[in-house]
């Protein structure tokens, strides 16, 4: 039984800045199997393997690889002691054919002849029973294709040990089956596999044991017979912690925002957003969870004028007038010009909603610049409302004339956020808008949001953190795969409940569109 | 991180280079930088001179400055220099703030400048002057602007590469200069005797002080262009981020074109001011490079037109030093070219300073353990 | 007729050396604006090279040596042109527009320099570097189009083929595209992205040294002109015509040279009109720039990170 170990890591530990991302994590892997990595958004596990793969290298601790301790220092050592790591993010050369990625950067004996790449790869494809045509460019293949690229680079380079960062995250169920028995395959030609995910069910179907990460310390390691989706839910989830955020009733809710049927596509023809409908009320905040990628980010800038829809209505019904309006298909500038006002702080401070070698004055005409009669702008307006915001939300800088490049996180996300509802807006929608802030910043936010609320805007808030939406939003939307899988009441779900339909595969999430 | 960990474990470099946090970089150290360059580069390039013309360096610099304050006419030479080069890096300068590569004023200033010499040789006659400074205004700049048109729609539209299509803009106006005179000149000689009775009105009996009075006005309208109005703040979002842009609903594509349509238009005055109110005739070098060197000045002021008089004061001092040089230690002239370039690398070469820092590598060994 | 396609070809080899040079360069993401100056001085220091040997022996010319000596000059004067260029944009990471337009005025100014310390005729050496091979009239007309050639027509021919094979068919070749593509990408592969920066824009701005060095004492037959520069923009615009490829380019460049020359050729033109005709190399840019914008076909697109400075720890 006692397979030997391949890979074991002991007492890693990592800090960035201030933020610790692994503390003290044990783990090994034997030769032979399929181990899971769990564990939420921003548990560290990508981190912990990515110093095995030698893209960062720990603070304390050790690496051990077949016993031996060794120093993994860069990706080009990883690959010395047989560990590849195929990264969400896949670093390939568009241009380039299958094969010519392949071969990049090896150092083989002897001539480079792209003939005996390519036979080469062709037996690890039939070996293993990939489907891919070596010489098709990288530009014209799909995610799934990309991806077994990735992975036969790795085993190019004779990888005994394979790290999968998210890999069903861009996968159909399909693919994700085919995916799934490739790494059996290889697990039974005794290779280490270890994939890192968050989805329970594939950890159930797919790996021997599981390792589950929390706030980046390691909880245990339990075997996947012995393991029920409670039991590992309980173990990534942790205690709940009470947050303490002011939640008051609903005031007098109305139809403010209907989305109806959204559906998009991506540059390959993929869906993004597949068959989204919701409606937003005033007086409540509606969350908005989901797996990173999900379609979020598509779903709000669709709302604000952004992204292109295939199908689908956006209906905003005035509350003044009653007149509703049509969203659809009109640009930003056309949506203010209806009259509608709608607010939008976008996941991407610095590179959508704020402009960083701007100051702050400058970047609260964003939105207004056009205002005022006549050629020159009108800085007077914008001027004020920089140091109402400075002042009303303190927001710490040297002055009004300070590029906001220069503030901190948390700051910039005060100047952002405060422009937004300083346009008094009747729909407020907001995309990760705690994100790397500090503990009294993510408060100052929650506090403007729920004002918002209470003066009877429609808010909008995508959150990662299921226990900060449980606290904050009367109704959580879940998403997957750009369909909604779920509504639930923010008061009275479980976050198992919720942890269930994020990961919900498309077959089971067709048909579940709760409405209060 | 990757870096200090790669270099821990192989031939451990002393240094390191990370990048400067833009928050902490003040303005006396910017100065301090760029003062520092600037001195390097007179330093190294006076050195140069003195072992190339084997003269003291004290002289060679006495030279220099004697060849751009050494008379009055010296001076009002020096002064039409920065006029020309500051009005066609004033033109270059919306466009580069949107990040739009225009290299091509060169020969926007050059077809301006044609259409300007050809109103004053075929209409020269035909009409009073004022109507005839009229009609020149107006030919030259709607030359420039269509020049600048062509490269920007099809950016705008198409996402043409627009350094390389401005650039060969340049030698399309070229040739049709080289055409033009060697078509339209009688005497088949190729070069045209200037016409100074159709130029500009020389006032206050100076001929360069309506160019630098004009260009002083550009400059500041221009600064109060970019600084201050709607169309300027709209470029710097572009050209800031494309994807901010879009967020607060900015037409990009309207912005790209009409930022050129004004660089355009900017050029054709430079071109009316070189051909209209300075030579009176044209050749295919009467821009000669400037279109280029504009591209400097701009950049090295960061684009705000009140910095751009020093920094084109500064190129025109070197080159008419330099040329001054050549003549009182007989010299190549082309001692201009060399020591203007070694001061523009020079001070291209400080922005590292500002963008990066230089550290020495900590040995990290110790903390790992 | 075939005296007008023998100018084009040796025109259009100056092309191809100069374009074969950027497009070295290019393909490790450098757009090197400064291949005008490198090439004048690539001329100058072969010419001035050729000047001190002819000074130095006198009449003891050795013909392999008055070959290989400027030859070797306008190598090494071009690569140290490249050496400074890639010493501001990979070490020093500024922007490579800017970095090239100085390098092109630098350039333009050392070489009249260094012409200004010599002299302009170089046609004693010129003799060596036309010098055809004595069977090539006796074969006639066939003879004169494909042996009728100096050193530098086969020369040109022979890099530009073997850089085609080198940027397809080799390791090497393969890592520099990556570097030109994607650095980030080839960083993570192991492969020495400053490094093959380096060394592409040395070898290529050797390369265009050649170029320059050409045009003088192959086309011009040693007399100097001070329109280097001119050709060099051209080169830079006949690597966009032929969408990277250096194989094509040599079609591409006796096109140019023939679009060059064609108004001495063609009866009835007027001499203003050749002005005209010589703008048509720079229109015929300008359409193939539209043109492949248009069809954004990937295969004729610039390679993905040129004109960008790649720093690891950006993210």
């Amino acid at each position: 039984m006692a397979k030997p170990i391949a890979l074991e890591c002991r007492g890693i530990t990592k800090t960035f800045g201030r933020v610790v991302a692994n503390k003290n994590c044990d783990l090994e892997v034997y030769k032979g199997e399929i181990l899971a990595i769990l564990g939420e958004n921003g548990s560290g596990k990508t981190t912990l393997m990515n110093m095995v793969a030698g893209i960062y290298y720990p603070d304390e601790g050790q690496i051990f690889v077949d016993g031996q301790e060794v120093t993994i220092a860069s990706p080009k050592d990883a690959f010395a002691y047989k560990i590849g790591m195929i990264h969400q993010h896949f670093k390939l050369v568009d241009v380039f054919t299958a094969c010519e990625n392949i071969a990049l950067g090896v150092e083989d004996e002897g001539r480079y002849r792209l003939a005996d790449v390519r036979r080469k790869v062709i037996e690890i494809t039939q070996r293993y029973g990939f489907v891919i045509d070596p010489d098709k460019r990288v530009a014209d293949m799909s995610v799934s294709e990309k991806q077994t690229v990735e992975i036969i680079k790795v085993l190019y380079r004779g990888a005994d040990v394979l790290i999968l960062d998210e890999p069903t995250a861009v996968l159909t169920p399909q693919e994700t089956d085919k995916l799934f028995a490739v790494l059996r395959r290889m697990r039974e030609d005794n290779k280490s596999v270890i994939i890192i995910t968050h989805k329970l069910h594939e950890v159930l179907s797919l790996s021997d044991r599981v390792a589950v990460l929390r706030r980046g310390e390691h909880i245990g390691t339990v075997n996947t017979a012995d393991a029920t989706e409670g039991v590992l839910t309980e173990m990534m989830m942790g205690v709940k912690v009470e947050l303490s955020i002011e939640r008051s009733e609903p005031k007098n809710p109305q139809e403010r925002l209907k989305v109806e049927d959204l559906h998009s596509v991506n540059e390959e023809g993929r869906p993004i957003l597949d068959g989204v409908s919701f409606t937003a009320y005033s007086g409540e905040i509606l969350g908005i969870a989901g797996i990173a990628g999900s379609g979020q980010r598509e779903l709000l800038e669709s709302i604000a004028g952004l992204h292109q829809l295939t199908q689908g209505n956006i209906t905003y019904q005035d509350p003044k007038t009653g007149k509703t309006e049509n969203l659809r298909d009109k640009n930003p500038l056309q949506i203010r010009d209806l009259g509608v006002r709608l607010s939008f702080v976008p996941e991407d401070r610095l590179g959508m909603g704020l402009v960083g070698n701007m100051d702050i004055v400058d970047n609260m005409m964003l939105r207004s610049y056009q205002k005022g009669r006549g050629f020159f702008l009108h800085r007077r307006e914008p001027r004020d409302l920089a140091l109402n915001i400075i002042e009303d939300l303190q927001v710490v800088t040297p002055s009004a004339a300070t590029p906001v490049r220069q503030l901190s996180g948390g700051n910039v996300q005060k100047v952002l956020v405060g422009r937004e509802i300083a346009a008094a807006p009747t729909v407020l929608m907001a995309a990760y808008p705690v994100r790397g802030l500090d503990v009294n910043a993510s408060y100052t936010i929650y506090n403007l949001l729920n004002r918002q609320k209470e003066k009877g805007v429609a808010v909008i808030f995508v959150g990662e953190d299921l226990d900060v939406l449980m606290e904050l939003c009367d109704r959580i939307l879940v998403i997957n795969a750009g369909r909604v899988t779920g509504i639930v009441d923010g008061r009275t779900a479980r976050k198992e409940e919720i942890g269930l339909l994020m990961t919900k595969s498309k077959e089971e999430g067709v048909g579940e569109y709760g409405e209060k | 991180m990757e870096n200090m960990a790669k270099s821990e474990k192989k031939n451990t470099p002393l240094l390191h280079i990370v990048k400067r946090d833009q928050g902490t970089v003040t303005w006396y150290y910017k100065l301090i930088v760029r003062a520092v360059a600037i001195l390097a580069a007179i330093l190294v390039s006076g050195i140069l001179i003195t072992i190339l013309a084997k003269a003291n360096p004290i002289e060679v610099y006495g030279s220099m400055v004697d060849g751009v304050f050494g008379s009055s006419r010296r001076i009002w030479n020096m002064l039409q220099g920065v006029a020309m080069l500051l009005c066609v890096s004033l033109a270059v300068t919306p466009a580069f703030k949107m990040k739009f590569w225009n290299i091509g004023a060169e020969g926007q200033v050059l077809i301006s400048g044609l259409a300007c010499v050809a109103t004053m040789m075929f209409l020269g006659d035909t009409m009073p002057t004022a109507l005839l400074l009229v009609v020149m205004t107006v030919v030259s700049v709607l030359a420039g602007m269509i020049w600048a048109l062509l490269p920007a729609l099809f950016k705008a539209y198409w996402n043409t590469n627009e350094t390389l299509f401005t650039l060969m803009m340049n030698y399309v106006a070229t040739q049709l200069v080289a055409w033009f005179l060697k078509a339209f000149v009688k005497n088949g000689s190729g070069v045209l005797t200037p016409m100074p009775e159709y130029g500009l009105p020389v006032i206050g009996g100076k001929a360069y002080l309506l160019n630098v009075l004009l260009v002083a006005v550009l400059t500041i309208a221009v600064y109060v262009y970019l600084r201050y109005s709607k169309h300027g703040y709209e470029i710097s979002v572009v050209g800031e981020s494309e994807n901010t842009a879009r967020y607060i609903g900015i037409n990009v594509k309207k912005v790209v074109v009409r930022t050129m349509l004004i660089s355009g238009a900017i050029c054709g005055i430079a071109g009316l001011l070189l051909v209209g109110g300075t030579n009176h005739t044209i050749s295919t070098t009467t821009v000669g490079g400037r279109g280029f060197t504009a591209i400097m000045v701009s950049w090295l002021a960061k684009f705000n037109p009140l910095y751009m008089v020093l920094t084109s004061f500064l190129l025109i001092f070197l080159e008419m030093g330099s040329q001054q040089i050549s003549t009182d230690f007989r010299i190549s002239s082309s001692i201009a070219d060399i020591v203007t370039g070694i001061i523009l690398l020079f001070i291209i070469g400080c922005e590292f300073f500002l963008q990066y820092r230089v550290v020495v590598s900590k040995n990290r060994k110790e903390n790992v353990k | 007729m075939i005296a007008f396609l023998v100018s084009a070809i040796r025109l259009g080899m100056t092309f191809l050396l100069g374009s074969t040079g950027e497009t070295i360069t290019e393909k490790a993401g450098h757009l090197n604006l400064g291949i005008p100056g490198v090439m004048c001085v690539g001329a100058a220091c072969g010419c001035y090279a050729e000047y001190m040997y002819f000074t130095a022996v006198g009449s003891n010319v050795v013909p392999v040596l008055a070959v290989l000596i400027p030859l070797i000059a306008a190598l090494l004067g071009g690569a140290l042109m490249g050496l400074l260029f890639s010493f501001f944009t990979v070490t020093l990471r500024v922007n490579q527009n800017v970095t090239g337009l100085a390098i092109t005025t630098l350039g333009v100014g050392m070489s009249e320099y260094i012409i200004s310390e010599a002299s302009v005729i170089f046609t004693k050496g010129s003799k060596y570097f036309t010098a055809a091979l004595p069977f090539a009239d006796a074969l006639g007309s066939f003879g004169k189009l494909v042996f009728g050639y100096g050193i530098f027509v086969y020369l040109a021919l022979a890099i530009a083929l073997t850089t085609t094979y080198v940027l397809n068919k080799t390791r090497v070749g393969l890592h520099l595209r990556a570097v030109g593509e994607n650095p980030a990408t080839a960083d993570a592969a192991g492969i020495n992205v400053p490094l093959y920066r380096y060394a592409a824009t040395c070898v290529g701005c050797g390369v265009a040294g050649l170029g320059g060095l050409s045009f003088i004492m192959d086309y011009l037959n040693g007399n100097w002109e001070y329109c280097v520069d001119a050709i060099g923009w051209l080169a830079i615009a006949l690597v966009i015509f032929t969408v990277w490829k250096p194989n094509w380019a040599i079609l591409g460049s006796i096109v140019f040279g023939a679009l060059y020359v064609a108004s001495s050729y063609i009866p009835g033109v007027s001499f203003a009109g050749k002005e005209l005709f010589k703008m048509l190399p720079y229109v015929v840019t300008i359409l193939v720039l539209i043109v492949t914008s248009m069809r954004q076909k990937r295969e004729h697109q610039p390679p993905q990170s040129l004109g960008l400075s790649y720093f690891r720890e950006d993210r």
